[in-house]
């Protein structure tokens, strides 16, 4: 093992990155259960977490997985699960338990085709709405996705580090081909890490009032650290007593929807690549990035054999219109929810007049399509590609919609 | 309220000095006996309350870690188990508690019961078993008797209850026992040798409910319903010595089983120094 101060050069698979990620983030509790195609992840970490003092334990279902990592986080350690489609769903009622609760956990979902066992070796993206709106009540949730190895790492320790800033669950989102793809990455020094941890109450006991509603963010205390006090599902008073107060049920309601909405600005990124004046703009996540890149760099070389045609043209006939290569921007979602609006919306007016369209190309029948139409408000005409067949979305299929914008 | 009793009476050293009275049990609920049962048991081991963690699940029973002054933890339907075991995994010097329902433990939470036994994680599980969901008014749970009139079975019961005891016997918790609301001393030491128990521990708690079960069911009050435990529980002792037939609709009261097992956050600490001992870098 490299100490703290050295880089990593190593060969990994997505799952693996994720597990070494948590490990790294300062993660000492796994629970989960085994499904398809997440299951890397466990047995990394049943293997890594005693080396490092933390605790890998295998549950009897997806529920119990969720309610073990919550129970853990509560107890003082940053508890991470991961699963896939058929768990996913069954972990809802404990995800919003965390939300409620504000407590602290990343959950790792891969995604496979679904509804139901669906297709649990390939790859989708048809949980994207799922992860937000999964869980019944009004809530808000962060999610992360990641469109290779490296981000994988970089994004689980993110995770942890908004689940611990924000008291909240975090999922990061990745799908098969991200999680199983394999990559050379090069992974930082433990020692150049940003690693957040949870704040602890410095007030005495008897003061301590742990759902505060002066503060956006509670500052709770960990299990066995004196401070008692009662968490519950059911909604609270700041004392963390059941209430059916309206002004308390409002209060709590409101603040945890605030404490996220209110934070959009540190929480939400996109990468924009070559979006100044686009022709064309395409919007993808998690491994459709891969697709739409391959898509555009066959553009690209279109272009450039067009260019050498048409220079060669003018020299023969100078009187040629001219002509100059269509510019193709690539917008590659990182946080998925709260969804980049303030990115996206700027990224539309500063090129309203000039380009064409927004192509959203993705592993589901519109799911992000949905949140773009909503941004857009109707500025850029909009079309997407839809690839719901368990199989990597087709480059060629993106090269197509994008160059029949351009003819 | 409380007469004759002064507030330095045992039971309020444990309560909550902030939290709003009154609490939500009924009047003449069985839950509030065994959980000043259990609160004396807690006292007469003198348990550091700072360390103590109570979780349960939902129902009515399952509101009795609000009402107490540890670190309390109130869940979802069923999964308190769960929410524990991450507890005690995550930080094993903490003493952890679990309050639950018939329907909470053996229904809905029925799988994460029987797995917690098997597992053998150092936890104390108390079922409230008071033969009916109590909380959501009166319908059937896996312990009503055939036959018993809810909410769920206006014509009568016809699905065979389950033992709880039986369930946690066979799938190997370390300590089983049974008590009731009535015998409340000999519950109290039930729950007193269970807290001690090294490895997952059962206490079943026979509780009453009128207001949802005994009402239906021709107890004439909730008294009536303390007497019928009074008249039908038999000690273990004397159960062995009992012919079937006179067992049949009988409480089997007592230790049940006490079995010294590996535990679950031992045996995972023996993991750890194993695993640190490889090339890892400790922390
Ligand atoms: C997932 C879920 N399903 C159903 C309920 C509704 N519910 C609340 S309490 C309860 C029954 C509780 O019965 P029991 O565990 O026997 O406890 P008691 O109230 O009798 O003490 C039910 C069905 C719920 N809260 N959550
Ligand atoms: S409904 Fe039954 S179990 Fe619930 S508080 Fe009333 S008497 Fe007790």
């Amino acid at each position: 093992m490299p100490d703290k101060k050295s880089k990593r050069k190593l060969l990994l698979q997505g799952n693996e990155a994720c597990a070494m990620g948590a490990i790294d983030a300062g993660c000492r509790f796994f629970g989960g259960y085994p499904i398809t195609p997440s299951t890397e992840i466990a047995e990394l970490l049943s293997e890594e977490l005693p080396k490092v003092g933390g605790k890998f334990i295998q549950m009897e279902d997806e529920l119990g997985s969720i309610c073990a990592c919550i129970g853990a986080s509560i107890a003082g350690s940053k508890s991470l699960t991961a699963t896939s489609g058929p768990g996913f769903s069954l972990m809802q009622e404990g995800i919003g338990y965390g939300c409620l609760t504000e407590t602290p956990v990343v959950i790792v979902n891969v995604m496979r085709g679904g509804p139901s066992t669906g297709l649990p070796t390939c790859t989708a993206q048809g949980d994207m709405q799922q992860s937000r709106f999964g869980t019944h009540g009004d809530h808000e949730i962060i999610v992360l996705s990641a469109s290779n190895v490296k981000e994988c790492y970089d994004n689980t320790i993110k995770a942890f580090n908004f689940a611990e800033k924000y008291r909240t669950p975090v999922i990061l989102l990745l799908d098969e081909v991200v999680a199983h793809m394999r990559q050379n990455v090069e992974l930082p020094a433990r020692s150049e890490l940003v690693i957040i941890n949870r704040k602890k109450p410095e007030v005495h006991p008897d003061w301590y009032v742990p759902y505060d509603r002066d503060l956006q963010v509670p500052v709770l205390a960990d299990f066995g650290e004196g401070y008692r006090y009662n968490v519950t599902g059911l909604i609270h008073d700041d004392l963390g007593y059941p209430t059916n107060d309206t002004s308390e049920i409002e209060a709590l309601t409101s603040r945890i929807m605030r404490k996220i909405e209110d934070s959009t600005d540190d929480i939400c990124t996109a990468e924009l690549i070559d979006c100044e004046n686009p022709d064309v703009i395409v919007i993808a996540f998690g491994s459709v990035v891969l697709s739409a890149r391959e898509a555009i760099r066959k553009v690209h070389l279109k272009n450039t054999r067009q260019n050498q045609r048409i220079t060669k043209l003018k020299k023969l006939w100078p009187f040629k219109k001219d002509w100059r290569p269509a510019r193709i921007g690539l917008v590659k979602l990182e946080t998925i929810w709260p969804f980049p609006d303030k990115i996206l919306d700027q990224l539309i007016e500063s090129c309203r007049n000039t380009c064409k369209k927004i192509i959203v190309a993705e592993m589901s029948f519109g799911q992000v399509f949905r949140e773009i139409e909503r941004i857009n408000r109707g500025r850029l005409p909009l079309d997407g590609y839809f690839q719901v067949n368990g199989e990597l979305a087709y480059p060629e299929a993106i090269f197509k919609k994008i160059t029949g914008v351009l003819s | 309220m409380n007469k004759g009793r002064t507030p330095d009476h045992v039971v309020f050293k444990y309560l909550r000095k902030n939290k709003k009275f009154p609490h939500i049990f009924c009047q003449g609920c069985g839950h509030g006996i065994v959980l000043g049962a259990l609160i004396r048991a807690i006292d007469k081991l003198k348990l550091n309350i700072d360390n103590l963690v109570m979780v349960s699940g939902i129902g009515c029973s399952s509101r009795a870690p609000v009402y107490v002054d540890f670190n309390t933890l109130h869940t979802l339907h069923g999964r308190a188990l769960p929410f524990a075991t991450g507890i005690k995994l995550a930080n094993p010097d903490l003493k952890v508690i679990v309050i639950t329902g018939d329907g909470d433990a053996s229904a809905i939470g029925g799988n994460h019961f029987i797995h917690s036994c098997r597992r053998n994680i150092e936890i104390t599980c108390i079922v409230l078993n008071n033969n009916i969901y109590g909380m959501t008014g009166g319908q059937y749970s896996p312990t009503t008797p055939v036959g018993g009139s809810s909410a769920t079975a206006p014509f009568g019961n016809i699905e065979r209850p389950f033992d709880i005891c039986d369930l946690a016997v066979g799938a190997g918790a370390s300590f089983v026992a049974r008590g009731t609301a009535y015998h409340v001393t000999g519950l109290i030491g039930l729950i007193e040798q269970a807290l001690q128990k090294p490895g997952f521990s059962v206490v079943e708690a026979v509780s009453q409910c009128y207001t949802a079960y005994g009402r239906r069911n021709k107890f004439k009050s909730p008294s009536d319903m303390l007497r019928w435990q009074k008249e039908n529980s038999i000690d273990v002792r004397a159960w062995d010595k009992l012919p079937p037939e006179k067992r049949a609709g009988k409480i089997k009261t007592g230790i049940l089983a006490d079995h010294e097992y590996t535990e679950y956050t031992r045996e995972y600490q023996k993991i750890i120094e194993r695993a640190a001992g490889g090339d890892h870098e400790k922390e």
